[in-house]
């Protein structure tokens, strides 16, 4: 049974725990800026919108590392495997929803690998804006979001998770 | 059904696994042009830095990868490609029937018209074997000159670098990585390398490379010493990768002085590299990246439409029918042209394998087009550009300059779409340009807002894809990965 984060951005209300618990869980530090998941701030809009890798089905990441320093698990998720990465950057450029970063404290890239199933940030959200669910469960909804704001299915890929 | 692949890079190696995976029954061979297992050009510099091993640069890491996918291995090269009898002879003689070729025979490095190039101590950096010889020249302190400071020469001049040789760097260019990065980048890559000690003269061209010590400097490369058989080393050596290379190696370096009696002596006396405008380096080592050329020599006479790379459609077939080509060897279809144009980049050479692949085994898929872009590290500075960075006439640009901090974002917009971007030291979400010029994002009310603040790039991004809906379709779309 394939899990995957799914982000409601209507529920966020941009506390931001999420990126201290992402943060601590995969760097041991409360720094924001090494989370891998990002709360976008519309403070225009009154919006927040958490923002992190989707587990792309054939990735963009996986398929530009030149020394197959990213996998797929067993749960599909896409994990990078440090003794073998680079720090080439390629992937973080190859990522067209720019959810892999590099670090240059470590020389290494970093993107969300759903802290191998337990992720850090859907536990840390107060709000359920972000939830780790069963895909065949939250797949049907998503596909529904999408139909009305994509040309109708002509578009096979959607540029990331729905609200 | 016999499929056969030629050349074992990036491009070949997801041919081979898409072809596998689309076609389970079929017979695939993949000919690999070096004595190597299938390896990534793009890690040699991180071997010679000594982050990774030999194995390190390996395509794939897993044991058996290829037995297990039934994917065969073979040594080429291919000497000849027969169309009409759908037949290859190899180098060793032998031949090869296919059903469906794939040439993914990738590019080697231009030799520029400079005397010396032959010489004992003047090595490209392109293969494993090169890889070997520079480890074994670029010790500590010594002086090395890098010739190009290109996207390739400027990898090199990190990994140079870091191995701790007194490095000069010469470029044609007004500027390094001129075809990557505008003046403003380029400038500030190279005062960031000065202040790294490595130095740096743009606008120069080596007139040539001589013996050091006054020998006499070799005329022409056609009259100039015999060349030195590429040394392979040991299996032992093999085994234990790149550490056993970078130890010292004093067998291999007489082997050279036996191999090229002409120039007893060197490089352990050193080389001159003289300028056009007469100054003179001194150098242990020198690299050449001066460019890479399609490998398509083997198939003169084939039939097969070339230019500067072999023709191809929008399907990755040659001019001649069941012949296909991919990688660096294709002139593939630039996004952001609508042309085909060569674009010698990893994730290219993915695209077009796998496309190609598809269409070799019936399942028809068009390519729409890929997208130039690259990423560059020099020591500790960060650059990546993207599509047409240099920006199309009508256009409107975003810059923001920070000289201080070695930060710059320029933007190139169409209306209200990106069309290309550079970065200097900004690595957060810049996928998101690629996402944005690719799908050919509208941007709306937030070209405005980039073009007063190019930085909120990916505020822009999420903002919009997951706000309005998007009514008809956004653009040409490379095809994706099914």
């Amino acid at each position: 049974m394939l899990k995957a984060l799914v982000i409601d951005p209507g529920k966020c209300t941009g506390c931001k725990q999420c990126e201290m618990a992402c943060s601590l869980e995969n760097e041991g530090v409360f720094n924001p800026s090494k989370s891998r998941i990002r709360v976008f701030d519309f403070h225009e809009d009154a919006r927040f919108v958490p923002y992190t890798c989707t587990q792309c089905d054939e990735a963009w990441c996986q398929q530009a590392c030149p020394v197959n320093a990213i996998t797929t698990d067993a749960m599909g998720v896409k994990v990078v495997h440090d003794n073998l990465c680079v720090g080439c950057k390629v992937c973080t450029i190859a990522c067209p929803f720019g959810t892999v970063n590099y670090n240059a404290s470590t020389g290494k890239v970093i993107k969300c690998d759903l802290c191998g199933g337990e992720p850090a940030c859907a536990d840390a959200c107060p709000t359920d804006a972000i939830t780790y669910r069963d895909v065949e469960q939250s797949g049907y909804d998503k596909m529904k979001v999408w139909a009305t704001r994509t040309s109708a299915g002509t578009e096979s890929h959607g540029p990331n998770t729905p609200a | 059904m016999h499929h056969v692949i030629l050349g074992a890079g990036p491009a070949g190696v997801t041919a081979a696994e898409t072809l596998r995976k689309h076609a389970p029954d079929a017979q695939i061979t993949l000919v690999s042009g070096e004595p190597e297992p299938p390896y990534s050009r793009m890690a040699i510099p991180y071997l010679l830095e000594g982050k990774i091993g030999e194995a390190g640069t390996h395509l794939r890491q897993t044991d058996g990868h290829y037995d297990a996918k039934r994917i065969a291995y073979k040594q080429g090269p291919v000497s000849k490609v027969d169309t009409s009898a759908k037949a290859l002879t190899l180098n060793d003689g032998s031949t090869l029937a296919y059903d469906k070729l794939l040439i993914a025979t990738g590019a080697t490095p231009v030799r520029p018209p400079v005397s010396g190039l032959d010489l004992p101590g003047v090595h490209t950096c392109w293969t494993l074997d090169d890889a070997r010889h520079i480890a074994e020249l670029a010790k500590p302190g010594v002086p090395v000159v890098l010739v190009g400071a290109g996207f390739i020469g400027c990898i090199i001049l990190e990994a140079l670098a870091k191995m701790g040789v007194k490095l000069t760097v010469v470029e044609m260019g007004d500027r390094m990585v001129p075809r990557m990065l505008d003046e403003v980048a380029g400038n500030m890559l190279r005062r960031w390398c000065e202040e790294k000690g490595v130095k740096v003269v743009t606008g120069a061209v080596v007139e040539s490379i001589s013996p050091a010590g006054g020998a006499q400097p070799k005329p022409a490369p056609e009259a100039a010493a015999p060349t030195p058989e590429p040394k392979r080393p040991g299996f032992f050596a093999r085994l234990f990768g790149a550490k056993s290379e970078t130890a010292p190696a004093p067998a291999q370096a007489t082997g050279f002085a036996e191999e090229a009696p002409g120039f007893a002596g060197a490089p352990e006396n050193g080389l001159t590299v003289t300028l056009k405008d007469g100054q003179k380096l001194p150098a242990a080592l020198v690299v050449v990246a001066a460019g890479v050329k399609s490998n398509i020599g083997f198939l003169d006479g084939s039939g097969i439409d070339t230019g500067r790379g072999v023709k191809v459609d929008a399907f990755h077939e040659t001019s001649i029918k069941d012949v296909y080509a991919a990688g660096d060897v294709a002139e593939g279809i630039n996004l952001s042209t609508g042309h085909n144009d060569m674009l010698a980049i990893q994730p290219v050479a993915v695209e077009h394998g796998y496309i190609a692949a598809l269409n070799m085994c019936g399942v028809a898929t068009r390519h729409r087009g890929s997208l130039n872009m690259n990423v560059l590290d020099t020591l500790g500075l960060i650059s990546s550009s993207f599509g047409t960075w240099e920006g199309v006439e009508g256009g409107s640009r975003a810059t923001m300059v920070d000289e201080k901090a070695n930060r710059y974002i320029r933007l190139e917009f169409d209306g209200d779409r990106l069309i290309g971007a550079q970065c200097v030291g900004l690595t957060d979400h810049i996928g998101m340009l690629r996402g944005m010029i690719q799908t050919h994002l509208p941007l709306g009310k937030w070209k405005d807002k980039l073009m007063e603040s190019p930085a909120r790039i990916p505020e822009a991004y999420v903002a919009v894809v997951q706000s309005a809906p998007q009514v008809g379709p956004t653009g040409p779309k490379v095809a994706l990965p099914a």
